[in-house]
C-alpha cells in the first residue's frame, strides 16, 4: 500500500465516524436525559453522563398510558390500512401505464404527471376535504389526504414495470386465456416483490411519521396519533395531563410530574419502535432510494 | 377528431377496458385531492364564509393578493424561503458530494454499508422527533448547549427558543444533519455507476486518487449533480413546514427568520381564520413554482436529454 493511502484511509474513516456519531448523538442525549434524575437536571442541565439515573419518566407515563396507547393504536391502524391501499392503488396504477398500446396512455400519464406540477395551495385543498368530504375528526382524514398517492412512486413502480418485466410473461397469459385482472395478480406481482416491498416501505414511513394531516384534521385527543401526541407534548408538557385526568387530582398530578424528562421519555416511546426495525430495513430502504435515483 | 379515429379509439378503450379499470381509483384519488382544490383556487378571490361555502362566497376580485403584497410578511417570506433554500442547496451539496466521494474510498463494503445506514437514519424520522432532538440541545435551561457547551467559549446562555438572529444557522445545520446521509447514497449510487475502467486507465497512467476524483469521477456524475440542483432550484418557493414549524416549536418571537412561504400559509388559515389570504399566498407559491419547473426542465433538456421530466 502506498504511503498517501496509508495516512489517507485512517482520515475518511475519521471523518465517517464523526459523521456516525454527529448522526446518533442526539438520540442518545434524549434516552439519557430520558432516564436523569430530575433533580441532577436541575443542578447540572441535560448531560451525556448524568449524575443520578432514574426511571420516574418512565414511571409517571405508564401510571397514566391510555392516551399513548390510543395514540399508538390510531397510529397503527391508520398505518396498516393506508400501506396496503396506497400500495394497491399505486400499483394498479402504475401498471396499466407500463403496458405498451394501451389507449389514453398520454392523457393519464399527463394527468398523473400535472399534478407534480401545479397544486391548488394548501387553504383550498384542507377546504375540500373538510366541506366536501366531511373529513373532520375521522380516522379517513390520516389515511387519504396527500399520503395515498404519490406520482412519484407511480413512475418509479411504471419503469420497474417496464424494464423488469418481459412482454413475453404478459404475452403467454393472454394466450392462455388468463384475464388482464389474473395476469396482473398471478404473474406481474409475484415477480414485482422488490418494487412492491420498496414502495410499502416508504408509504409505511410517511405514515407512521404522519403528524401534519392529524394536526388540520384532528382535535379531539382520542383520535391523535402518536407523532401529533408528541408535537402536543413538545409544545405545552401539560397536555397529556390536561386531556386524560379530571381536574381534582390534575393538580396534584401536575406537581409530582417529572418535566423536563417527561417529554424525552415520551420521545423514547414514540421512536423506539422505528429504532427497533430500523437495523432490519435500512437494506432495503437504501436500495430503495438508489433504484429511485437510477431509474426514476 | 375523425369519426374512424374516434370510432378506433373506442375499440381500443373496449379491448383494454380491464387495464384502464385498474387507473380509475387513482384517477379518483388525484381528482379529489389534486384537482378539485386546483379549481379551489378560486377561493384566493373569494371572501370565503362558510355559510355561503366556496361556491357561494363573494367574489372579491384581487382584494387578497393586495393585502397581501402590502403587508410586510410578502416580502419577508418569499425572502426567506428562498434564502434558505439557496443555502441548503449549496451547503448540502458540498457535503453530500463529499460523503459520496469518500466512500467510494471505503473497499470494505460491510464498513461501508454500515455508515451509510447511520447516517441514513436522521432521514426517516419524522420532524417533531427532529424537533425534539434540537429542543434537548437548545432548551435553555437546561439544553446541552447552553450547559455544556456555551461555557467553552466563556458567553452568556443563549435564549435560543427567542431569539431570531441564531436560527439560519440552526435550521441550515438541522436541515444538513437530517439530508446530507440521504442526498449522499443518492450520489454515491451515481459514482458506484461509472464503469471501472476509467480508474484502472488513469491508475496505470500514474494519475494520483485527487486526479482521479475531479478529472474522472466529478465530471462523470455532473449530469446527475446538475439535474438534482435544478430539481431543487424548480422548488426554491417551497419549504418544508415541519422544519420550519415543528423545529423553532412555534415561537413567535423567531418568525422573522423561521416564518416561510409554507408556515405563513399554515398560519393565516388556522390561526387568524383568513382563508382568501392563505389561498392567496398558496396560488402565488403555486403559479412562481410553476414557471420555475418548467425553466428547469428547459435546463435539464439542454444538459441531458434523458433526465428531463417532460
Amino acid at each position: 500500500m502506498p504511503i498517501a493511502s496509508r495516512i489517507r484511509i485512517p482520515f475518511i474513516h475519521l471523518f465517517f465516524v464523526l459523521f456516525a456519531i454527529a448522526s446518533l448523538l442526539p438520540f442518545v442525549l434524549v434516552f439519557i436525559v430520558s432516564i436523569t434524575d430530575e433533580q441532577s437536571i436541575a443542578r447540572h442541565g441535560y448531560s451525556l453522563f448524568p449524575s443520578k439515573i432514574k426511571f420516574a419518566a418512565y414511571n409517571f407515563l405508564f401510571n397514566d398510558f391510555a392516551q399513548i396507547a390510543r395514540s399508538y393504536g390510531v397510529t397503527i391502524v391508520c398505518t396498516f390500512i393506508g400501506t396496503i391501499l396506497s400500495v394497491l392503488i399505486t400499483a394498479l396504477f402504475a401498471y396499466p401505464l407500463s403496458r405498451p398500446g394501451l389507449p389514453l396512455k398520454r392523457t393519464l400519464s399527463f394527468f398523473l404527471f400535472f399534478t407534480m406540477l401545479f397544486s391548488g395551495g394548501m387553504a383550498p385543498w384542507y377546504i375540500t376535504y373538510v366541506t366536501m368530504f366531511g373529513m373532520k375528526n375521522t380516522l379517513m382524514s390520516m389515511i387519504v389526504p396527500n399520503l395515498l398517492l404519490s406520482a412519484f412512486n407511480v413512475l418509479l413502480m411504471r419503469s420497474f414495470f417496464a424494464n423488469t418485466i418481459p412482454e413475453s410473461i404478459v404475452e403467454s397469459g393472454t394466450i392462455d386465456g388468463a384475464s388482464e385482472w389474473k395476469i396482473f395478480l398471478k404473474l406481474i406481482v409475484p415477480l414485482s416483490a422488490p418494487i412492491v416491498a420498496t414502495i410499502a416501505l416508504f408509504n409505511l414511513l410517511s405514515y407512521w411519521n404522519d403528524w401534519y394531516n392529524c394536526m388540520l384534521f384532528i382535535d379531539k385527543a382520542g383520535l391523535m396519533n402518536i407523532q401529533y401526541l408528541m408535537t402536543k407534548m413538545l409544545l405545552n408538557v401539560q397536555f397529556l395531563i390536561e386531556k386524560s385526568s379530571s381536574s381534582s387530582n390534575a393538580t396534584e398530578l401536575l406537581s409530582k410530574m417529572p418535566t423536563e424528562t417527561i417529554r424525552m421519555a415520551l420521545a423514547i416511546i414514540g421512536i423506539a419502535p422505528l429504532l427497533v426495525a430500523y437495523p432490519f430495513f435500512q437494506r432495503y430502504y437504501i436500495s430503495g432510494i438508489t433504484s429511485g435515483a437510477v431509474k426514476g | 377528431m375523425p369519426a374512424s379515429r374516434t370510432r378506433t379509439l373506442w375499440r381500443q378503450i373496449k379491448k383494454y377496458k380491464a387495464l384502464l379499470l385498474m387507473t380509475l381509483p387513482g384517477v379518483v384519488y388525484l381528482i379529489v385531492n389534486n384537482y378539485i382544490p386546483m379549481y379551489g383556487v378560486i377561493l384566493a378571490f373569494k371572501n370565503l364564509n362558510y355559510v355561503q361555502g366556496i361556491w357561494g362566497s363573494p367574489f372579491v376580485g384581487f382584494d387578497n393578493f393586495k393585502f397581501l403584497f402590502q403587508s410586510p410578511d410578502a416580502f419577508l417570506i418569499t425572502r426567506n424561503t428562498i434564502a434558505y433554500n439557496v443555502a441548503f442547496i449549496v451547503f448540502n451539496l458540498i457535503l453530500a458530494l463529499l460523503t459520496a466521494l469518500l466512500i467510494n474510498e471505503i473497499k470494505d463494503k460491510f464498513v461501508a454499508r454500515f455508515y451509510q445506514s447511520t447516517f441514513l437514519l436522521p432521514h426517516i424520522i419524522s420532524m417533531v422527533v427532529v424537533a425534539y432532538l434540537v429542543y434537548s440541545f437548545l432548551n435553555t435551561d437546561s439544553g446541552l448547549v447552553n450547559r455544556q457547551i456555551v461555557k467553552w467559549f466563556g458567553t452568556d446562555a443563549i435564549s435560543w427558543y427567542t431569539e431570531s438572529r441564531y436560527w439560519p444557522y440552526v435550521l441550515v445545520i438541522v436541515n444538513a444533519w437530517k439530508n446530507v446521509g440521504y442526498l449522499s447514497i443518492i450520489y454515491f449510487a451515481a459514482i458506484i455507476g461509472i464503469d471501472k475502467e476509467y480508474y484502472e486507465a488513469a491508475t496505470i497512467d500514474g494519475a494520483s486518487k485527487w486526479r482521479q476524483m475531479t478529472r474522472i469521477t466529478l465530471p462523470l456524475i455532473s449530469p446527475v449533480i446538475v439535474v438534482m440542483t435544478l430539481l431543487a432550484i424548480s422548488s426554491i418557493m417551497r419549504s418544508d413546514f415541519g422544519l420550519f414549524y415543528q423545529v423553532p416549536m412555534n415561537s413567535g418571537p423567531l418568525l422573522p427568520t423561521t416564518n416561510t412561504i409554507d408556515t405563513f400559509v399554515y398560519r393565516a388559515m388556522v390561526g387568524f381564520g383568513d382563508i382568501g389570504m392563505s389561498a392567496a399566498a398558496g396560488l402565488y407559491q403555486s403559479v412562481v413554482c410553476f414557471f420555475l419547473i418548467l425553466a428547469a426542465n428547459l435546463l435539464v433538456r439542454r444538459v441531458s436529454k434523458q433526465d428531463a421530466l417532460f
